[in-house]
């Protein structure tokens, strides 16, 4: 599971507008880093280009890990503003569906579930669910289909005490066995040894 | 790969039956079509019989359109349409799975009900078959084609009437050579030019489209 | 680490698309000059120098609209394919703009064509609107460059809406021999006699020339306003530009 990531110099435009210049950052295995800046910053933007969602006008983003036949999408979570999550389905259906669509473990999921505390919800629809508790099982994901490198765009919104001492757990966890995570927040996560970048205007 | 492409699959066709998932809908539109056209044309049974295996494509041609923009809107909309960039599978191999199941949910049971409402409009048997047969080869064409416009249009607020008016054109030679083949094996008439007409439609919307949809679709995320 | 900057700047090169206005600029009055200067002479041959026809009488000078018409809505897509390619292959910076100004182009010349193909068409078969496997290609292709340019309208990200046109376009480039195919099918099948052509050696040189002539002025017509819508939207552009670096300066 042990993977680096390396970006270089990396310049993202949109709509006409350079929104991200020169960023550049190296990440070994187990490391996490924490976005910081305002609304507009390229924070999103900067997770999305990460993915391979977004095109980069200019730079370089390498994954070193076990297999360099992988491409870049399949090495990657990105947990985004939208959870992903099927209303029509049960909790447990959503997770089976990302575990074998994304290439993971459907046996993982009964513990994934309980992993972020949705045990008890596991075979109610996730219509029913709340916000906070969508999002709870979007970060499924994380867990039914291993992945070295974890995007968390906003991993905060809508989750409670619990749910971000889950999340924490998550990502300790993650980065005990080599992971890596990228986190764009507005708040303090609370997570130990991060590195932090500042995103902004330099204008 | 194959069990990324059966769990969409799965996904897909579970989500459609679902309450709420508007499987039928595009049937009972369907059926709509062909309950109107009487009060149009008038109920005369000699004349609906000439034009009734016309009337079923168009009928068919039109259910399909309607539903299409959900193809990748919900996707869109929910936040799972990221997942396709990142799953072990090509885009435009995920894209055609999805074209698929959308098809199992649409255009077989509209190729399927065809028969039945050719009955109402006055079709003798062999047209029945004739009909349906021809609904079969060429609504997977018509879907195909759909998910091209919707892919252009995912995230749209308009994407709902722009969708037909993209799509409509490019189906002119799947509505030509399908009424046409149907025509002929009705009339007993040869059929195997016109037939693979709409054979050669069919296959070349198989290869082209997934990779015109997966291409409009990663610029439209982008 | 370091910081993030963001500041802005137009998406094109400034050095290409100056030195394209520059030459269009330089280029116009000729083109424009040249292109009357063929009207005057095709629109005297076509009126005064070509002999009616002893079938149609003067009807037949309409088809020295319609021809050239039909000719460039025909080549209007091939402008827009090309220009499509240049978006997403070689990712010109003027590939857009040229693929966005030819759509109206097209579109226009296509409705001329099918205007003028109907007025023809009524003292010919009789009717308004003939189902003739030319003026129904036409249609549908007239249809097609509505959904064009409805695509363009509908999107508001200006480097997406250019992608995803091109994409709509490069389709459309496929369909159309494929549509024109299956149109041509379906006349023959419902419709065994070709009520009438004008292709081919039936054409006298006496209608010939002027019907070249026409077809030049057309297609230089075709290429002035192309300039100058081109031009136009450059500049559109760059204003758009001006007004985002300013927004983001007051930041």
């Amino acid at each position: 599971m042990a993977v680096r990531l390396t970006a270089e110099s990396l310049r993202i435009e949109r709509n006409e507008r350079v929104v991200l210049n020169a960023v550049s950052f190296n990440l070994q295995a187990g490391e996490a880093l924490v976005l910081i800046g305002p609304n507009g910053a390229g924070k999103s933007t900067l997770l999305r280009a990460l993915a391979g969602l977004l095109p980069v006008a200019s730079g370089t983003v390498q994954i070193e890990s076990g297999d360099p036949e992988t491409p870049r999408a399949e090495h990657v979570h990105l947990i985004g503003h939208a959870d992903g999550v099927k209303t029509a389905l049960s909790a447990t259906e959503n997770a089976v569906f990302w575990a074998e669509f994304l290439g993971g473990d459907p046996s993982a999921v009964p513990e994934a579930l309980k992993a972020v505390g949705l045990g008890h919800a596991a075979d109610l629809p996730a219509a029913s669910l709340s916000a906070g508790q969508k999002r709870r099982l979007g970060l499924t994901r994380l867990i039914v289909a291993r992945r070295g490198i974890w995007l968390l765009d906003e991993p905060a919104t809508a989750l409670d005490t619990d749910g971000l001492s889950r999340l924490g757990t998550l990502v300790e966890t993650h980065r005990e066995t080599g992971g890596i995570v990228i986190a764009a927040t507005h708040s303090d996560l609370g997570w130990p040894n991060l590195k932090r970048m500042v995103l902004g205007s330099a204008v | 790969m194959t069990s990324t492409l059966l769990a969409l699959i799965r996904r897909d066709f579970r989500l459609a039956v679902r309450s709420g998932g508007g499987f039928g809908l595009p049937l009972v539109f369907f059926l709509s079509v062909v309950a109107v056209i009487p009060f149009a044309v008038g109920p005369d049974l000699v004349l609906l019989g000439r034009i009734g295996a016309a009337v079923l494509w168009i009928g068919a041609l039109l259910s399909t359109l309607i539903g299409l923009d959900r193809l990748f809107g919900a996707d869109a909309e929910d936040g799972s349409l990221d997942l396709l960039f990142s799953a072990p599978a090509p885009l435009p191999v995920l894209v055609l799975a999805k074209a698929l199941s959308h098809w199992v949910v649409t255009g077989l049971p509209l190729a399927a009900i065809a028969p039945l409402l050719g009955l109402m409009l006055n079709l003798p048997p062999h047209a029945l078959a004739a009909t349906a047969f021809t609904l079969l080869i060429g609504t997977p064409a018509l879907t195909l084609l759909g998910m091209i416009g919707a892919a252009l249009t995912v995230g749209l607020r308009r994407g709902g009437l722009l969708l037909p008016v993209l799509v409509l054109p490019m189906t002119v030679p799947v509505l030509i050579f399908g009424v046409s083949t149907t025509n002929a094996l009705i009339a007993g008439d040869p059929a195997a030019s016109s037939l693979s007409l709409l054979l050669a439609v069919t296959l070349a919307a198989f290869v082209l489209a997934p990779l015109a949809a997966a291409g409009a679709l990663r610029s439209a995320r982008s | 680490m370091p910081q993030a900057e963001a500041t802005s700047r137009p998406m094109i090169a400034l050095a290409n698309p100056a030195r394209f206005s520059s030459l269009a600029d330089r280029a116009l009055p000729w083109l424009a000059g040249l292109t009357a200067l063929l009207f005057v002479v095709g629109m005297w041959q076509a009126f005064f120098v070509a002999p009616a026809d002893y079938q149609q009488g003067d009807t037949v000078r309409i088809m020295f609209v319609h021809v050239p018409a039909a000719w460039l809505c025909m080549f209007g897509w091939g402008v827009m394919s090309v220009s499509s390619l240049g978006v997403l292959v070689w990712r010109h910076p003027l590939a857009d703009v040229a693929a966005q100004a030819a759509a109206p182009i097209g579109a226009a010349f296509t409705l001329i064509a099918l205007v003028t193909g109907s007025l023809w068409g009524r003292p010919m078969w009789g009717t308004w609107w003939e189902w003739d496997a030319r003026l129904t290609s036409v249609l549908v292709l007239f249809l097609m460059y509505l959904g064009v340019i409805a695509l363009r309208a509908a999107l508001d990200e200006p480097a997406k809406a250019a992608r995803l046109v091109a994409i709509l376009t490069l389709v459309g480039f496929i369909n159309v021999p494929i549509i024109k195919f299956s149109v041509d099918w379906w006349n023959t099948l419902h419709q065994p006699a070709s009520v009438f052509r004008m292709d081919g050696p039936s054409i006298h040189p006496a209608i010939l020339t002027p019907l070249l002539v026409n077809a030049l002025a057309f297609t230089l017509l075709f290429v002035t306003l192309h300039l100058l819508l081109m031009r136009t939207e450059l500049m559109k552009r760059r204003l758009r530009g001006l007004r985002l670096r300013a927004a983001e300066a007051a930041r």
